[in-house]
Parts: C-alpha cells; sequence; structure tokens
C-alpha cells in the first residue's frame, strides 16, 4: 500500500512537470511579452533599454531555458512578482487560494449533503413521485449554465429581496472584528456564489447516488441483510450504501477539482476575490507569473483527487489490493 | 434423519407442529394481472424434520420461503394464508417484530454464497451484526460466539477467518460461513433455499452432511428447498411437491418416492437418471410450464399430464389422502 502510493506520488509530481512545461511553452507563445507593455507605458523608453530589460529579465533567451529559470527559481519558493497587482505572487495567491477553496468545498459539502439523502430517497421508489420530481430538477439543475444562476440569484435575492450581498467577500473595515464576527460575515457573502455553484452538483450527485444505490440494493447481500433481522436503517446505511460509496468516490473526488477550476465564472460573477477570478484577471493581463502558478496549481488539484480517490477506493473496497 | 419419524401418525397425535403453513397465497401484481405465485398451499414441520420442497423453477418453492419470512419484494406480497411458527401467526406481526424473528428464531441461507455476502464487510462484522441483534451482549461475546459459530462449521483457524472478506474464502468455505450466520442465534427452524445448487459436488455433500449433523444438534425444523430429487431422497424426512404454485403431492420421503401417486410427481422420479444403468436417453416431461398468466384454470398440471381428464382443465383437484401423511392433489392419481 505504501509502496503503491509512493510509486503514484511520484507519477503525479512527473505528469505536473510535464504539464506546466506544455503551458509555459503555450504562454510563450502568446503575443506580447512584459516589456512591450512597458513600452506601451512609458513612451521615452530607448530601444537600448528594450534590449537591456529584456536581457535583464530573461526574456532573449529561449522558451525552454526560461522555463528552467522559472523552475529553479520556484523550487527556492520564489514565485515571482505579480506585474499587475505588484506585489510577489505568494502575497498575491495565498489569501486568493484559501477563499477559492473555502467556497469550493462550502460548495462540495453543501451539494453532497443535500444530494445523498435526496439521491437514496429517489433510489428506494424508481418510478415515484417524488423519483420523477427529483429527475427533472436533477436535469434541470445539470442544464442550467452557472454563470446564468448567478446572475438570476444575484437579482432576485441580492437586487429585488435585498437577503444577501450582490459580490464580494467580505464586509470592508471588519479587520478589528471578533473572529465570529468575520466568519459570521464571510458566510453571508459565501450564500450566493455557494448556491450557484452547487446547483450542478446537486443534480449530478443526486443522479449518481441513485443509481449507484438502485444498484447496491440490487444484490443478493442485501436479502441476506434482512434475512438477518437488521432494522432498514442497518439493510440501507451498513450494506447498500456502504457498497454505493464505491462509485460515489471516483464521480466527488474529480467533482473537487472541476469545482476548484469551475469556480472561475462563479467568481467572476460575483466579484469574489478567489484563484478563478485571478486567473481570468491575470491572462487578461498578460500577468505571466500569477497565471502559470494558477494553472499549476489547477492542474494538481486534478491530479491529486485522482490519487486521493485511489487511495480511497483501496479502502472503501478490501477487494481492491495495492500490493 | 430423525428416527422418531418413522411413524407419522403417532407424531401428529402427540407433537404441536414447529411450522404450520396454512393455506399460504403469495400474488404478484403484473402487467397481465394479478399472478398467484403461491397459492393455497398448507404443510407442517415439526420439531428435528426437514421437509423437503420440490418442484422445477418457477414452481413457487422459493416464493413460498420468502413469504414465510416476509420478504416478498413489491409488486409481490403474501395475499392469503396463516403462518404458525410455534402457534404464532406471523403474518400478524408488525414489521418491527417480523425483524425480531428473521435471523433469531427462523434463519435462512440461500442459493448463491458468492454474492450473498457483503463484499465490503469482513464475515466476523457480518456474523456479529446477527448476534448483536438478536442477543443481548456485549461486542466481546459477540466476537467470542462468530468464532464459536465459525469452528462449529468446520472452517480451519476460524479466529484468522473471522477477519477475513468473502472474496478470500472458496465457495465452500462461503456458504459455511453463511451457515455458521444462520445458526448464529439459535434458530428452532431454518430455511435452506437451494444451498448446495450453486456449488461442486464433492462440496455439496459436505455441506448436506454438515447442515444434517447441525439439525441434529440443535434440534431445528429444516425446509430444504431443492429441484434436486437425489438431494431430496437424502436430506428430508417428508416431501412436498410443487408444480405451477400449487401442492401435487405431500408424503413421507421414502412413501413418496415407493408409491408416487401424482402424474407429475411419478414422472419427476422416471426422469432421474438411475445409477448403474445405462439409457441412451432420458425419459422427459412433455411440454413446458406454462407461463404464470396461461396457467390453467383447473390443475396446473393438465396440459402436460399423460393422465388428464376433462375436469382436470377447469376445477381445482381435490385433495385425496392416501394413508398417514400421503396428501395427493389429483382427479386421476396412478
Amino acid at each position: 500500500m505504501l509502496t503503491y502510493i509512493l510509486r503514484r506520488i511520484i507519477q503525479t509530481l512527473v505528469v505536473i512537470i510535464l504539464l506546466s512545461y506544455v503551458i509555459f511553452t503555450i504562454m510563450a507563445l502568446m503575443p506580447g511579452d512584459p516589456v512591450e507593455l512597458m513600452i506601451s507605458s512609458n513612451p521615452k523608453i530607448t530601444p537600448e533599454d528594450v534590449i537591456r530589460l529584456r536581457e535583464f529579465y530573461g526574456l532573449d533567451q529561449p522558451a525552454w531555458k526560461r522555463y528552467g529559470n522559472w523552475v529553479s527559481t520556484l523550487a527556492q519558493g520564489d514565485l515571482g512578482y505579480s506585474r499587475t497587482y505588484r506585489v510577489p505572487v505568494t502575497d498575491l495567491l495565498g489569501p486568493r487560494l484559501w477563499n477559492t477553496f473555502v467556497l469550493s468545498m462550502a460548495a462540495m459539502v453543501f451539494s453532497l449533503v443535500v444530494a445523498i439523502p435526496l439521491g437514496i430517497m429517489s433510489a428506494l421508489k424508481p418510478g415515484g413521485k417524488l423519483d420523477s420530481f427529483l429527475n427533472f430538477f436533477s436535469f434541470a439543475g445539470i442544464s442550467i449554465p452557472s454563470f446564468w444562476l448567478g446572475i438570476m440569484l444575484i437579482i432576485i435575492f441580492a437586487v429585488k429581496l435585498g437577503w444577501f450581498p450582490a459580490g464580494g467577500t467580505q464586509t470592508i473595515g471588519l479587520e478589528g472584528a471578533s473572529i465570529w464576527a468575520r466568519i459570521f460575515d464571510s458566510t453571508y457573502f459565501l450564500v450566493l456564489p455557494v448556491l450557484s455553484l452547487s446547483i450542478q452538483g446537486i443534480g449530478r450527485f443526486v443522479r449518481f447516488t441513485r443509481s449507484a444505490m438502485m444498484e447496491a440494493l440490487r444484490n443478493d447481500f442485501i436479502r441476506t441483510a434482512k434475512a438477518k433481522g437488521l432494522p432498514r436503517s442497518a439493510v440501507l446505511w451498513k450494506h447498500a450504501f456502504r457498497n454505493a460509496l464505491i462509485p460515489l468516490i471516483t464521480v466527488v473526488a474529480l467533482s473537487i477539482s472541476s469545482v476548484f477550476s469551475g469556480a472561475i465564472l462563479t467568481e467572476t460573477v460575483f466579484s469574489y476575490q478567489g484563484v478563478g477570478k485571478l486567473v481570468f484577471d491575470s491572462i487578461i493581463a498578460n500577468d505571466f507569473n500569477v497565471a502559470m502558478v494558477s494553472f499549476v496549481i489547477s492542474i494538481s488539484m486534478v491530479l491529486i483527487m485522482n490519487l486521493v480517490a485511489d487511495i480511497l477506493y483501496g479502502f472503501a473496497d478490501p477487494r481492491i489490493s495495492y500490493s | 434423519m430423525t428416527q422418531t419419524h418413522s411413524d407419522p401418525s403417532d407424531e401428529l397425535q402427540t407433537r404441536e407442529p414447529i411450522v404450520s403453513v396454512r393455506h399460504l397465497e403469495t400474488t404478484f401484481s403484473t402487467k397481465l394481472g394479478p399472478f398467484r405465485a403461491v397459492n393455497n398451499i398448507s404443510y407442517d414441520i415439526y420439531r428435528g424434520e426437514t421437509l423437503g420442497i420440490v418442484g422445477e423453477s418457477g414452481c413457487g418453492k422459493s416464493v413460498t420461503s420468502f413469504s414465510l419470512m416476509q420478504l416478498i419484494e413489491s409488486p409481490g406480497r403474501v395475499s392469503g394464508g396463516q403462518v404458525f411458527l410455534r402457534n404464532r401467526d406471523l403474518l400478524k406481526l408488525s414489521e418491527k417484530e417480523m425483524e425480531s424473528v428473521r435471523g433469531g428464531e427462523m434463519a435462512m441461507i440461500f442459493q448463491e454464497p458468492m454474492t450473498a455476502l457483503n463484499p465490503v464487510l469482513t464475515i466476523g462484522q457480518q456474523i456479529d451484526e446477527q448476534v448483536l441483534r438478536h442477543k443481548k451482549c456485549s461486542q466481546k461475546e459477540a466476537k467470542a460466539r462468530s468464532i464459536e459459530m465459525l469452528s462449529l462449521v468446520g472452517i480451519p483457524s476460524p479466529a484468522d477467518r473471522y477477519n477475513a472478506y468473502p472474496h478470500q474464502l472458496s465457495g465452500g468455505m462461503r456458504q459455511r460461513a453463511m451457515i455458521a450466520m444462520a445458526l448464529s442465534c439459535d434458530p428452532v427452524f431454518l430455511i435452506a433455499d437451494e444451498p448446495t445448487t450453486a456449488l461442486d459436488v464433492t462440496i455439496q455433500a459436505q455441506i448436506l452432511e454438515l447442515i444434517q449433523n447441525l439439525q441434529e444438534k440443535f434440534h431445528m425444523s429444516v425446509q430444504f428447498i431443492t429441484h434436486d430429487l437425489g438431494v431430496i431422497s437424502e436430506v428430508s424426512d417428508r416431501v412436498l411437491v410443487m408444480y405451477g404454485g400449487q401442492m401435487c403431492e405431500t408424503a413421507d420421503t421414502q412413501e413418496l418416492f415407493n408409491n408416487p401417486r401424482h402424474p407429475y410427481t411419478a414422472a419427476l422420479i422416471s426422469s432421474r437418471p438411475q445409477f448403474g444403468s445405462k439409457v441412451h436417453r432420458l425419459q422427459t416431461i412433455e411440454g413446458s410450464v406454462p407461463a404464470p398468466h396461461e396457467l390453467p384454470k383447473g390443475c396446473p398440471f393438465f396440459n402436460r399430464c399423460p393422465r388428464a381428464l376433462a375436469e382436470c382443465q377447469h376445477e381445482r383437484p381435490p385433495i385425496v389422502n392416501f394413508g398417514p401423511g400421503h396428501d395427493v392433489a389429483c382427479f386421476n392419481p396412478l
């Protein structure tokens, strides 16, 4: 088991390095570099200055060499400097990453808490009234584009009813307040983005829990469990759900990474100060260092979640052995 | 098995049956209308006795067992009759009361040991949860009981197997574990639903022997379901032959095999290969089992019966008695 995990971690690292190289080269192909932007903002710059600046920043070197430089500074913990925000990327990214983490985890937990019981109820009476109703709403949830839903939520709950803020991450000027007041404040700002980000997940997880649960309930051992005189709840959770969990793990693990990167639309709509919005802004502004690091983080999320899913399988299903 | 049972008439007078089924009816509502999978079945099983229920696939023998356990899934339901277990009518119990009967007084073992055990729980966990459900005991005592049961059914190094998952055991071992589980709470009545069908012949013999030994040890009543006449003749004291959801014939095992009275029973017995005699073709019963909605109004065996009379088609055959415990539902018995 341990050797398997170690091997997978090494594989994951190799893939991250390869993909970061690919992204680096693609970014290098983008028209314009930081020096050109400096030219446009400073008309007094001379061609000698341009050459000097290019040499200074290492922009005259080929892409693979620049990639090497980037990686070696990265390894020293230096993520570079954001051109647009004029702060080190580390300072910029830290709080943004945290915000996105909070948003995507809240959305994930919320959608699972809502979807799993609904999916199970749906599976217990397939074709019933509740099942048909949930079917309709799941498909609606999956089909609604999240940016449209976000705008609708803002119109209804922020503009018309005024219950929640239309955007942002926290109330400005609350730095001195107690920790609970600040947590409450952040939660207040989280409600609409989490809702908008969860609807799709809920739809998908209801459908998935339903089919996994129906599959599990068809097994012979469910009959055995009933024949043992176990109460319905034990049959349902200990026997059926425990088996339905195995396919659910994959979907949930992969969804975490996609929620993380998919937050970009929601964050933009709600001007939520997260990584997604940062990536969007940095690409628009040609802020190379920020975009690069954010991309690598997104990729790592997907790969790490895959790894986590594989490891969790081993715990959920004793038939899978990693030795 | 039980030597005392040589004189059934004596038995009937002196002892109360453990299990008594009266006019049991189980109906499935299908698109083609309601279909009675079990139709007016009655029988008794005494202490320490084994009743073999035999019949072709789809004759309702498994549905009978599940009706007794009240584990019939929708769209089916037990639509009539009574099932007494030690004088208590199970069909009148609430679901909660029934839960404490299932796996306690009345246990069941299944056909497929491969799929009847939960793959993600250890053997120990699966036996423990039944023990904890029915016996007032601690987790520690439950574990001790589980290991005791595993060794009782002849599983080597039971303490290790306690922590094994089902996929780590062979088919025969899994069926033994199933039996250990079923017997863990001292049932008075065991339903064995084709417990050896999925096993190969040598393992089959071992499992049959095990069930018989344990039955003697615990004085259990057993309802043994199979389509294998060889198995039936080996394990059961009495036999109930079913066809199309109805009872054809019931008698003591010896009597049934020596003097079958129902044409269906006779046909079943004569289509059995005889040891030592070489025949080119085995005898068969002409035709096939009618689909549920095509069952004749009268005797279900009517369309395949060589001795059918005119009334067989429209009227249900009366039950005719041929001596102690030998009942036949037929207009024209042999």
